[in-house]
């Protein structure tokens, strides 16, 4: 594939930033809570990652798949999770998206796709699978993203799911969120091959690199992705390069990062850069700001929410372990 | 459902089949239940042979190989694609050749399969039965002979299941199936060929429920599986002594029958748990912790266990031997608490 990918209409490219900017906004919303010491959690900041996100989701249906990491957030939320129930279920309430019973790293919301959010890494490939197995066989044309990051290209079940979804030609998009770091450790200390997308061509797969950073460039690999699945035609990865600006939880210093990088990496932060790419558009800045005003209202109101909210009753330990409520 | 039978049709010569037969019927009658069924393992379809032990024979052909899928050797990918597809909504049946090589799927068992119903506050559930073989006694050594039951059902989300009988491997898999949750069915590697009467169309064996095998009053033998068989010889040769032994086959071993197997023992006074594990950290270990903790003042000797020694399974026959436990070793059990 060569030239410049062909842009999403307007509506697309404001959906896009949309998604990114509630992303971007809850992030720093969360930081400032947990270091203020008003939330007690552990927590795996998205920032630098949102436009790859919002640019993958805005190319779904709300009733497809989605299943993700611990650092999910920048996912979920673009998905579409309501802000409210995933503040909430961040902070452990029984007004949460799953009670509180699951956390931060274990997020589940049906009604918008997001089937599993999981706290170990690469785990998520062989259950998309499973997911778009589902679809196949019911024929409902859903299709599954399975997001990851790089170091889960050196798990076993990636390359059992891979192998998997290719010889079954499942609609499932593997989206590798390459942000050149696992835990602290460079990717060319961790992994042999040069690139991480080199790893697909082994198991005969559809291979795309992009510049996930580039909201147009990844909207376009993640609709023809969707489109390829879709139509029937197998799976694909997604290899979409980005950075974290914000180490592999909060309050790690990047220390493993060399100094320039993250110069060079902030200076090409996503979020500024699309916002200038769409000023350039003659999109209006008002309409954008206009975005972001109603953006800081939600993420505000969800805050609150999830302050006010009650933990859930003593009593909900005995239930949703088995579906029949285990006895006192 | 049965169709009424008639003063005139003659008694048939009683039917009898084999476990391979009772999983057969079982998986047979799922899929033609409920179009949500299906089956996914290495070598699993007819042009792979219908499993290594030929326990899903015939039902590629009839079902056709999108809903009896034979897969890769990848553990970890068969496991999740079954967790997945139940979240979906689908009551996938995956058979793990071997018990041993579910340690390679562990992640998806315990982290996923277990966990996702009370993670997600009950919004997705893992209508999952893992089918998997194992036990000592055919010479096949450390890596496919353990039983790992334990492990397991240290897991809360988890359902084990395993049966003594082909009727009640059919009835009891048939219940796995249609479960909501979880359920690990664990076959008997040496045991596929055994036969028992057979079980009519429809029959289904509850979850959860103990049976008891043999009524007796003077102790109870606690166990599962292969162990029933050898409970009922053992209480055989016992009342020639003048000892009651009482055979209760737990069938569920998690959740276990608790009440009927308190019940049980606040009659007999005495009890003897038994298992092929090997006896240290074993499922006789709670049992016995259980019923200590309930009927203390009242037992007339210490709970019994019987299991199988500390050590890897070996290979060579002698050693294989040395390791099993057995029907000497359930009678002096027994003997003990009558002491």
């Amino acid at each position: 594939m060569t030239g410049a990918p062909s842009e999403p209409d307007r509506a697309t490219m404001l959906d896009i930033y949309t998604r990114a900017n509630l992303i971007y906004r809850a992030d720093e919303k969360f930081r400032g809570m947990i270091m203020s010491g008003q939330l007690q959690i552990i927590y795996y900041s998205p920032r630098g990652q949102e436009i790859l996100s919002a640019a993958m989701m805005a190319a779904l249906n709300q009733d497809d798949y989605l299943v993700t990491t611990y650092r999910g957030i920048h996912d979920q939320l673009a998905k579409g999770i309501p802000p409210r129930e995933l503040w909430a279920e961040f902070a452990g309430k029984k007004t949460g998206t799953c009670k509180g019973k699951g956390g931060p790293m274990h997020i589940t919301h049906p009604e918008t796709g997001v089937m599993v959010t999981t706290g170990i890494v690469g785990s998520g490939m062989p259950i998309a699978n499973g997911l778009a197995l589902a679809s196949q066989l019911a024929g409902d044309g859903k299709v599954t993203v399975v997001c990851f990051g790089d170091a889960s290209t050196n798990i076993g079940a990636f390359h059992e799911a891979l192998n998997m979804a290719q010889i079954w030609k499942l609609p499932v998009i593997f989206l590798c969120q390459n942000n050149l770091y696992g835990e602290h450790t460079p990717q060319a200390m961790s992994t042999g091959c040069k690139e991480l997308i080199d790893r697909a061509p082994g198991y005969g797969m559809r291979a795309v690199q992009v510049n996930g950073n580039d909201a147009f460039a990844m909207y376009d690999a993640a609709k023809q992705a969707v489109e390829h699945a879709r139509a029937g035609n197998g799976p694909t990865f997604i290899e979409a390069k980005t950075f974290r600006f914000f180490g592999h939880l909060l309050g790690d210093d990047s220390h493993y990062i060399p100094a320039e990088e993250m110069i060079a990496a902030k200076a090409a932060d996503p979020i500024p850069a699309y916002r200038r790419a769409l000023l350039d558009r003659q999109v209006p800045e008002a309409d954008l700001d206009a975005i972001d005003a109603r953006i800081k209202v939600t993420i505000e109101q969800a805050a609150a929410y999830a302050l006010a909210s009650d933990y859930p009753d003593a009593e909900e330990i005995r239930i949703d372990v088995l579906e029949t409520e285990i006895a006192a | 459902m049965n169709a009424p039978t008639t003063e005139l049709q003659k008694p048939a010569k009683a039917k009898r089949i084999n476990f391979t037969q009772a999983i057969n019927m079982a998986l047979d009658e799922a899929m033609a239940n409920d179009p949500k069924v299906f089956l996914l393992g290495e070598d699993i379809a007819d042009a792979q042979g219908g499993g290594v032990f030929t326990a899903t024979k015939g039902l590629s052909t009839k079902y056709g190989v999108e809903r009896v899928r034979s897969t890769p050797i990848s553990e970890q990918a068969i496991m999740g694609a079954a967790v997945g597809a139940a979240i979906a909504g689908y009551r996938p049946v995956a058979e793990i050749m071997l018990m041993n090589f579910i340690t390679v799927a562990m992640d998806q068992v315990v982290n996923h399969a277990a966990k996702l119903r009370f993670m997600s506050g009950g919004q997705t559930s893992v209508a999952l039965t893992i089918r998997t073989s194992t036990g000592a006694g055919v010479g096949f050594g450390g890596q496919h002979s353990d039983m790992l039951e334990a492990w397991f059902a240290h897991v809360p989300g988890m359902k084990v299941v395993t049966a003594s009988n082909p009727a009640d491997a059919k009835g009891l898999l048939l219940s796995c199936i249609e479960d909501p949750d979880p359920c690990l069915f664990i076959e008997n590697t040496a045991a596929y060929g055994q036969s028992g009467p057979a079980p009519e169309p429809g029959y289904k064996v509850p979850l959860g429920k103990a049976a008891v095998a043999r009524e007796g009053v003077d102790v109870t033998v606690i166990g599962y599986g292969q162990v029933i068989g050898h409970a009922l010889a053992v209480a055989e040769a016992l009342e020639k002594d003048g000892i009651s032994v009482e055979v209760l086959d737990l069938r569920t071993i998690a959740p276990f029958d608790e009440a009927t197997v308190l019940t049980s023992v606040a009659k007999t006074k005495r009890a003897v748990v038994v298992h092929e594990a090997v006896r240290k950290f074993g499922v006789g270990a709670e049992i016995s912790s259980l019923i200590h903790e309930h009927l203390f003042d009242t037992l007339k000797a210490p709970v019994g266990r019987v299991g199988s020694a500390y050590s890897p399974v070996p290979f060579s026959p002698a050693l294989e031997k040395a390791f099993l436990y057995n029907r000497a070793d359930i009678e002096a059990a027994i003997r003990k608490t009558l002491r």
